[in-house]
């Protein structure tokens, strides 16, 4: 069989809020650059987000966030991922997130945080650069 | 507990993975199929095909609903098409279905064909084959659906299922070019939209006109060598009394899914019955072989040609015409017969 890796992706929406927008557009970058991502649409709940990212056996999990309660749904899903024994498929996210709130996020092992203003191209590159097929 | 174990018990985070080596071509995937191989044949495998926006992946998600009911467990295998620019792809068939991303019954993977034609992907046999040993019980396939030549799928399934969207005239092409041929249920989905009865007349009146009419195997095979065995691989094995049936849906509300279980269920008593035939088996078993042994040669072809530098050689042996590209290509392959299989 011939061997032919892609990473595998999912971009996923936690919480409440109702724009997909930004989501899409990264999920259209990430498919250019050569990868497969895996969409689930709006109010997905950290648990559903685990078991999907384990199901499609993805390499990361890019999470959207607008509603502000991402100092709760992104240490939701790594933990999830840890409590399941996926803990090394990597967290990442971006959405409307402070400053302030980057390194907290960080030591509670979200890989990296995308905030506002950043373009697509940079978020292509880290997971390029980042991330490795399992 | 061995990896083998663990997917026999069908834990999640095992089955997965293996489902990546297959896609990804992974050596490890090939000795694992091997070992779980005396453990498929148990699930029921059914084909879902139809247009893009027909309404496939709603309708998974409500047989999915069905299945479950009845205390059934669902694996959903779903294909999307790669980008033929980039190679990657969106896998959005999920978003339909994410209401069953708690129940440890469903188990749902996207898929991207990858460059592969047809509206599977090269190893969706295997990704079944894995499923079916694992213990799920309901396989479910979402194909691409591009268009005519997505027959892959009737191979593969049990039961194939095609869906129709009223008020579509080249639908009712498509059907002449094959696609007639492939199902065992037509699916008239979104019949809450004007023409659905109409659809159906014309599915009636086409089936009326053209079913039945396939050659044998035998026949094929008199086509000799090589073609016969192209031939046997895309061979029709089908319950021969089955008279496809034609179903109403209405699937982003639910309505006909009775209707259409009840017409899965009737062509898999028939599937069950045909299936009882020793010649009808040693057809499956062949057809499953072929597709197989074909991938193999293609595989260790290539792996050969790409390791040792044998393709460079080959090369340099035919730049002076001293030697023939035939003869150099026959004996690549004795070369090759004579090596153990590598890993994979
Ligand atoms: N009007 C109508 N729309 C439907 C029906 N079933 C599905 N749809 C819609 O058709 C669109 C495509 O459905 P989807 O299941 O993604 O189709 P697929 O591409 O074949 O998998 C979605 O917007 C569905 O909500 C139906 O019975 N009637
Ligand atoms: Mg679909």
């Amino acid at each position: 069989m011939a061997e032919q890796r892609k990473l595998r992706i999912l971009v996923a929406k936690p919480g409440l809020d109702g724009h997909d927008r930004g989501a899409k557009v990264v999920a259209r970058s990430l498919r250019d650059a050569g990868m497969e991502v895996i969409y689930t649409g709006l109010h997905q709940t950290p648990e559903m987000i685990v078991s999907t990212a384990i199901q499609e056996d993805v390499d990361a999990v890019g999470l959207s966030i607008m509603s502000g309660a991402h100092n709760v749904l992104m240490p939701a899903v790594v933990e999830g991922l840890r409590a399941k024994g996926a803990g090394e498929i990597a967290v990442f996210g971006g959405g409307i997130i402070p400053d302030d709130d980057v390194a907290p996020l960080k030591a509670k092992g979200v890989r990296e945080i995308f905030t506002p203003g950043t373009s697509t191209e940079h978020i292509v590159t880290w997971v390029q650069e980042n991330i490795r097929p399992r | 507990m061995d990896f083998v174990s663990r997917l026999l018990a069908r834990e999640v985070l095992a089955g997965a993975r293996l489902l990546r080596w297959i896609d990804d071509g992974l050596p490890e995937a090939r000795e694992t199929l091997k070992r779980l191989y005396p453990h498929a044949g148990r699930a029921m495998i059914l084909g879902i095909t139809g247009n893009p926006g027909s309404g496939k992946s709603t309708l998974t998600d409500q047989l999915i609903r069905r299945f479950r009911a009845r205390g059934k467990t669902v694996a959903v295998v779903a294909v999307d098409p790669s980008s033929p620019f980039s190679g990657g792809a969106i896998l959005g068939d999920r978003i339909r279905m994410q209401d069953h991303a708690l129940d440890e019954g469903v188990f749902i993977r996207s898929f991207a064909t990858r460059g592969h034609l047809g509206g599977l992907t090269n190893t969706t046999t295997d990704v079944v084959h894995a499923l079916d040993a694992m213990g799920w019980e309901v396989v479910l396939i979402e194909t691409v659906g591009v268009g005519q030549d997505e027959v892959e799928v009737q191979r593969l399934a049990h039961t194939t299922l095609v869906l129709m969207t009223p008020g579509m005239g080249d639908e009712i092409q498509a059907i002449k070019a094959g696609i007639l041929e492939i199902a065992d249920v037509f699916v008239v989905n979104k019949a809450d939209r004007e023409g659905a009865d109409r659809t159906v007349r014309e599915l009636e009146h086409m089936l009326d006109l053209g079913r039945g009419v396939r050659p044998t195997l035998a026949e094929l095979m008199h086509h000799g060598g090589k073609v016969a065995l192209a031939a046997a691989e895309e061979e029709r094995v089908a319950p021969e009394a089955w008279v496809p049936r034609i179903v109403k849906t209405v699937a982003f509300r639910g309505e006909g899914i009775d209707g259409l279980m009840e017409a899965i269920d009737a062509h898999r008593a028939e599937y069950l019955r045909a299936s009882q035939e020793p010649d009808f088996q040693r057809a499956r078993l062949r057809q499953e072989f072929l597709e197989i042994y074909r991938r193999t040669l293609i595989a260790r072809g290539w792996s050969y040609l790409m390791s040792e530098d044998h393709l460079g050689r080959i090369v340099d042996k035919m730049r002076t015409r001293v030697r023939d590209p035939y003869s150099l290509a026959d004996e690549a392959v004795a070369d090759l017969g004579a090596r153990p299989p590598a890993p994979g």
